[in-house]
């Protein structure tokens, strides 16, 4: 047996989610070719059947999660990889994993929109369309990277917590993250914790496969197994079979919000730097919060108060972790790659303790430590203690 | 001698779940379920190995009634959960179902794709020439001429023909077939189900509700009636000139080749890589 040694790779963060797939155990991809995440699919093409996997390339993005969810109903785990436009043609299918409750993970690496837009630029134009980009209430899981390391370890949750919550995970890179080579040390097989989906242990005939337990997350037969079962888009009552009953239907949707609200504490994931004490703080996500570090290291060193709340689950959104930061401190800085999308949710729940300032780039091009520093030395000008 | 229909519904119905059904009395959709069922028993399949998915429209609720590893899934679809189903487990026997709109209006990018790319599955298309649950709209299937819901005045496009469009784009095994011809469509899909690769089924039925009505054809028997002596078998047909075809259907097999499956291909492609992962 060979054994495990910590080794720095140079990596680019398109590489890091490739290896975090495969770390996690997942072993079918299908995809559509789309810069700049093709990276992804490329390299599984070469892995996955190294590992007794399967790649196959669709003739476009709604193929392709319809081939992912089905290898989950399968047993598999299953991811896809696209951008912008490919991801507004998977909502549809989207909406279907959501209410069929079925483990996928969907990785977009963001470019400039709408439409077409800025191909090989970074944007974080679709954050809005992660949570409701798919029709209808439902509760979807969003996480965003900010690193190549990042982008290893996140994949291998999303796919955790897909598992776990029977629900679609969307990992939100960017051009920036996705292509950037980063020297890294990840972690060895070993060290990574893997969740699969709990598997029925009833006997098939009394397997209901949408019954309410405590945990309001079912246990999932794969087609194959002998729990012979129905899995429908419409809305279905707790043998999977479509219902139109007020009282079942409204459970249905009780259920699926439930679930994830049950969870919270272990969806939710955060990092907090110099948040003790702070007087203003940044709230940043994806590449963005690489530059905020940089500028709230910096605005520490000229003697200012900052802080930085980086978000990993952009949804569902990390209301609990920001509200007391938002009554200890007097302004929050949110900078973006769009016109305001993370700031709108931090807005919401602030509840007017504290000043909500928005900082955007639509331009194609990064936001630098300096940009933010600045701001910080503007919002504390005449408060500094 | 076929099995007896009581047989079949007591084999296969989820009938203490699932019943009344949701289609019009004298729908060809029963015929096609039945069909698709004698085909099953004869090829002796377990319930367990086999999947059953389908779209949506009239013809996506058949799976809803069977007792096999069924799945409903989005509109034009089915082929590509098919798909993700048969790389994950190629075990299993995976037919997909599916109308007219849904394989080849909004799905009829996947169903060209999956003909070309030969995996083995089967597809079954149920062509009753509309869209009938929402109201009887033109299909890519409705003829020339005809009166639908949104071709009050004449419908003024070409309608495709599903079986010939399946052997253009490579399916391995096409036939076609109506429902008045039920035996041999049974016969059909067992020979589909049985074909290694990409095997297509399409069957012409009846919508008299929302299609035979209002064109004049007429109820459920006389849609049957009309489809009998429409009817050319594959081998009559190469013997009549193009003009006597006019009008007609040619039911039989289409297309039936030998050519390599995906899903066997790929086991080399996984050969290959742990050779060159074994290399590195
Ligand atoms: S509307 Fe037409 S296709 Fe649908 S169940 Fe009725 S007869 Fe059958």
């Amino acid at each position: 047996m060979s054994e495990e040694i910590h080794a720095r790779r140079l990596l680019q963060g398109n590489e890091a989610i490739v290896q975090g797939a495969l770390a996690a155990r997942c072993r079918f991809f299908a995809g559509y070719p789309i810069t700049p995440a093709s990276e992804i699919a490329e390299q599984l093409s070469v892995r996955l059947p190294a590992v007794n996997g399967t790649f196959i390339q669709m003739e476009d993005e709604i193929a392709s999660i319809g081939a992912v969810i089905g290898a989950s109903l399968a047993g598999g785990k299953a991811m896809t990889a696209t951008s912008g436009p490919g991801f507004s043609l998977m909502q549809e299918n989207l909406g279907f994993a959501c209410a069929a409750e079925v483990p996928c993970v969907i990785v977009n690496v963001m470019r400039g929109g709408p439409s077409t837009g800025l191909p090989t630029s970074p944007a974080q134009g679709d954050v809005q369309m992660a949570r409701w980009g798919t029709h209808g209430d439902h509760s979807i899981i969003v996480l965003a990277v900010s690193s190549v390391l990042d982008s290893f370890i996140m994949t291998v949750r999303a796919f955790n917590l897909a598992e776990k919550y029977r629900v679609p995970v969307i990992i939100l890179s960017d051009e920036v993250v996705a292509h950037t080579r980063e020297s890294v040390e990840l972690p060895l097989k070993s060290e990574v914790k893997v969740v699969d989906r709990i598997a029925p242990g009833m006997p098939p005939d009394w397997y209901k496969p949408y019954q309410e337990d405590a945990r309001g997350v079912p246990p999932m037969a794969a087609f194959g197994d002998g729990y012979r079962h129905h899995v429908t888009g419409l809305v279905h009552d707790q043998d999977g079979f479509p219902t139109q009953n007020p009282q079942e239907v409204e459970k249905f949707h009780q259920r699926l919000s439930m679930k994830i609200t049950k969870g919270l504490p272990d969806i939710q994931l955060t990092r907090k730097f110099h948040m003790d004490d702070a007087e203003l703080f940044v709230v940043a996500y994806g590449s963005v919060a690489r530059s905020a570090m940089r500028a709230v290291e910096e605005a520490r060193m000229a003697g200012i108060r900052a802080g930085l709340v980086q978000l990993i689950t952009l949804f569902p959104f990390p209301r609990r972790t920001l509200t007391p930061y938002l009554q200890q401190c007097h302004s929050v800085l949110v900078p973006e790659l769009n016109l305001g999308q993370i700031s709108r949710e931090v807005q919401r729940v602030n509840q007017g303790q504290c000043t909500v300032v928005k900082q955007n780039r639509v331009d194609g091009r990064l936001i630098t430590p300096q940009e933010i520093y600045n701001r910080l030395v503007k919002l504390s000008s005449g408060r500094l203690s | 001698m076929p099995p007896s229909i009581q047989a079949l519904t007591h084999t296969y119905f989820r009938h203490n779940k699932r019943f009344p059904h949701v289609w019009c009395p004298g729908c060809g959709n029963g015929i096609v379920m039945g069909a698709l069922l004698r085909a099953i028993t004869r090829l002796e399949l377990e319930k367990d190995e086999i999947v059953l998915a389908s779209g949506i429209g009239c013809s996506g609720r058949m799976p809803t009634y069977l007792d096999f590893n069924t799945l409903h899934t989005t509109h034009g679809r089915a082929l590509t959960f098919a798909t993700g189903i048969k790389l994950a487990n190629p075990a299993l026997n995976v037919v997909a179902i599916m109308g007219d709109g849904d394989a080849t209006a909004i799905g009829g990018n996947h169903l060209i794709h999956a003909a070309r790319r030969n995996l083995n599955l089967t597809a079954i298309i149920i062509n009753n020439s509309i869209y009938g649950m929402t109201g009887g709209q033109y299909s890519p299937t409705t003829p020339f001429g005809s009166t639908t819901t949104t071709s009050v005045y004449g419908h003024i496009e070409h309608a495709f023909s599903i079986a010939e469009l399946a052997v253009t784009a490579g399916a391995s095994f096409v036939a076609r077939s109506t429902v008045y011809h039920a035996a041999l469509a049974d016969q059909l899909i067992e020979q589909a189900m049985m074909k290694p690769g990409f095997a297509v089924v399409e069957i012409i039925s009846n919508c008299h509700v929302q299609y035979g009505r209002r064109n004049k054809i007429g109820n459920a028997v006389e849609m049957l009636t009309a489809f009998k002596e429409q009817a050319v078998t594959v081998k009559k047909a190469a013997t009549m000139e193009q003009k006597e075809l006019q009008g007609k259907v040619t039911i039989g097999v289409l297309a039936d080749r030998d050519l390599p499956v995906s899903t066997d291909e790929y086991k080399k492609i996984r050969e290959r890589a742990r050779a060159a992962q074994e290399e590195s």
